[in-house]
């Protein structure tokens, strides 16, 4: 495998205090994605899988081993840094949407691009592009409240791809979906994929997960398969 | 992120829950309506009662007999006197040099009545200047003409006139003050109260024959007019010195308009200063307001704040955005504010005429300045609380 790795994590460890008690999400996890790949991290409940989505996210840092991202090792980056980081190079895709309620389809999508101070004629256009590659255009105008639950997740994934990252990270995308729908913002999602961003979904569906090229199962913090690839 | 963007966005965030940002800016509204509105009645009430103390006259020294103590408030009078005649007021006239008119002043009540009609009075028994040193306006006839010191002639108030003869002209006409008739030679314009004296029910007589009324020899008051308002202590100086040695001693006690002016007009000065602060303490209560109300939102858009962490903003970021939603609210407040307080003093003025009611500059500016920096100040913690939410908490799914 001659692909650069994106991503490159090393002896990952991440504890939380939970009372008196430190609880081990993550232990000695060691990973390598390659630009481009799709992977699933599948596992049961508490196994871990959103603390590491969070890590690659850039959301949480480790409390020890180290992640690359693109060859640069995150845990020097300060504040400022790891916000350019997660606005340029990372989108998120959420179970619950995480859409903001007041703003209309096309302003939710806008977000990120209004964050990192884009003039408004080219955040128009860009937005709808985004719009247009979700097929959503029409929608635009409508308010969160007036979406139905694919369609949220779809203005999500436009607002998620809108900087056009390298990479996309999806938690649990599906899970307030119905199978129907689910299988559209798959399909979606692996559309994006299949023009070149790297696609790392969190699920514990095994029929979602299974799609992946690559699945990475995690038990108790750690890595236990790593099948395909 | 462009400063437009950041304004829409605050707003919009506000629109979200309107009633309670609705209550919060109409705390600001009343503090900075009452700093105004209080303010304004401070500074009406100065404006008032200078103006009342300039219409006497400016340039104004007054003779008063009897020696007085130089510092504190009204002056009592602490010896007795001898009489402060009208050949005094005539030695004044002669020997000070800075002055340029005086005008002695008897005062006393009589009973004024023409036909069945009558009614008490106060008179002014002068000569022909007080006219033009209290600035006295005609309404019909002629003042106390120059160099009439004893004649039978009087000059009515305007509210006596219209009394005693309605609708006739009370010129040419005849009344009697106590036992001596007089013949009505003119009336005075209409003037109000200066002062405590309500000028509009006084009788002006001359001088000699009001005291012969009163059957006295002592004037109430001498007023001289000095020609230059830089003459004004040397003025006071020589008419001790006039009055000291005719009097053999120093029995009499001179004020000027000035110093009474600017006494006054500090006192009012600091009580609109008292009256500000108290109303600018409504401005804290209503800091703590918007503080709530911030904190409340805060809480309420938690997995909004993780999501905007989550996109690239910056944490300096949220803190700008929260601060603004804080000083819109204050902002908004504080011109919703002004524009009551404005209307409101506008309202006392039109129902209160004599009171020039208007909130001075300083008032305005700080009323305004003070409920902005309150939002910016109050919505501070709430601001950086929001900035150092955790985004992986924040963004935490929900239950269910």
């Amino acid at each position: 495998m001659n692909r650069q790795a994106m991503i490159q994590l090393e002896n990952i460890a991440r504890t939380f205090e939970v009372g008196d008690r430190p609880v081990h999400a993550l232990r000695e996890v060691n990973l390598s994605i390659a630009s481009g790949e799709y992977v699933s991290i599948m596992g049961p409940s508490g196994s871990g899988k959103s603390t590491l989505l969070n890590i690659l996210g850039c959301l949480d840092r480790p409390d020890a081993g180290s992640y690359r991202l693109d060859g640069r090792e995150t845990a020097a980056l300060s504040e400022t840094e790891l916000s350019k980081v997660r606005r340029h190079s990372i989108g998120f895709v959420f179970q619950f949407f995480h859409l903001v309620p007041r703003l209309t389809a096309a302003e939710n999508i806008e977000l990120p691009l209004v964050f990192a101070g884009v003039d408004p004629p080219e955040r128009r256009e860009r937005v709808a592009r985004a719009l247009d590659e979700v097929t959503l255009t029409e929608r635009s105008d409508h308010r969160p409240d007036q979406l139905s639950g694919g369609e949220r997740q779809r203005v999500a994934i436009a607002r998620a791809v809108v900087m056009k990252p390298a990479l996309l990270l999806a938690d649990e995308p599906t899970g307030n979906l119905d199978t129907t729908v689910g299988g559209e913002i798959v399909a979606l999602l692996e559309r994006m994929n299949a023009d070149g961003l790297t696609l790392v979904v969190v699920t514990h569906d095994p029929e979602i997960g299974e799609r992946a090229r690559r699945c990475v199962r995690l038990q108790d913090g750690r890595v236990v398969t790593d099948e395909g690839g | 992120m462009r400063t437009r963007d950041m304004a829409r966005y605050a707003a919009g965030g506000l629109r979200g829950h309107g009633l309670r940002t609705g209550f919060s800016l109409a705390g600001v509204a009343i503090g900075v309506a009452s700093v105004i509105l209080l303010t304004a009645l401070g500074e009406g009430a100065r404006l008032y009662v200078t103006g009342e103390f300039a219409s006497l006259g400016t340039n104004l020294l007054i003779t008063i007999p009897g020696k007085t103590e130089t510092f504190g408030g009204a002056p009592m009078v602490s010896t007795a006197p001898n009489d402060l005649t009208v050949d005094d007021a005539d030695a004044l006239a002669r020997r000070v040099p800075q002055v340029r008119q005086v005008a002695p002043v008897a005062m006393g009540g009589a009973r004024i009545r023409r036909g069945e009609r009558a009614r008490d009075v106060t008179i002014f028994g002068t000569t022909h200047p007080l006219r033009e040193m209290r600035k006295l306006e005609m309404g019909t006839g002629r003042y106390i003409p120059a160099g009439t010191r004893d004649a039978p002639v009087c000059v009515l108030g305007a509210k006596i006139a219209r009394e005693l003869f309605v609708n006739d002209n009370p010129l040419g006409e005849t009344v009697r003050l106590g036992e001596f008739r007089f013949r009505v030679i003119g009336v005075l314009a209409p003037r109000g109260t200066s002062v405590g004296f309500d000028l509009d029910e006084v009788v002006h007589l001359p001088v000699e024959t009001a005291l012969r009324l009163f059957n006295r020899t002592s004037l109430f008051r001498v007023l001289m007019e000095v020609r230059n308002p830089h003459d004004m202590d040397a003025a006071k100086d020589a008419a001790l010195a006039v009055l000291t040695e005719r009097h053999g001693v120093e029995d009499v006690t001179l004020i000027t308009q000035d110093a009474v002016l600017a006494s006054f007009d500090q006192i009012f000065r600091a009580l609109t200063l008292a009256l500000a602060g108290i109303a600018a303490v409504s401005l804290a209560v209503a800091g703590i307001g918007i503080m709530n109300v911030m904190l409340v939102s805060v809480s309420e858009r938690t997995p909004e704040v993780g999501l905007l962490k989550a996109v690239g903003a910056h944490s300096a970021q949220i803190v700008l955005l929260f601060l603004s939603e804080a000083a819109l609210i204050s902002t908004a407040g504080g011109l919703l504010g002004l524009g009551v307080g404005w209307g409101a003093s506008r309202l006392l003025q039109a129902f209160v005429p004599d009171l020039p009611a208007s909130p001075p500059a300083w008032a305005v500016l700080a009323a305004l300045g003070v409920s902005i920096s309150v939002g910016v100040l109050f919505g501070a913690l709430p601001a950086r609380r929001a900035a150092a939410l955790d985004p992986v908490n924040a963004l935490m799914r929900r239950r269910g």
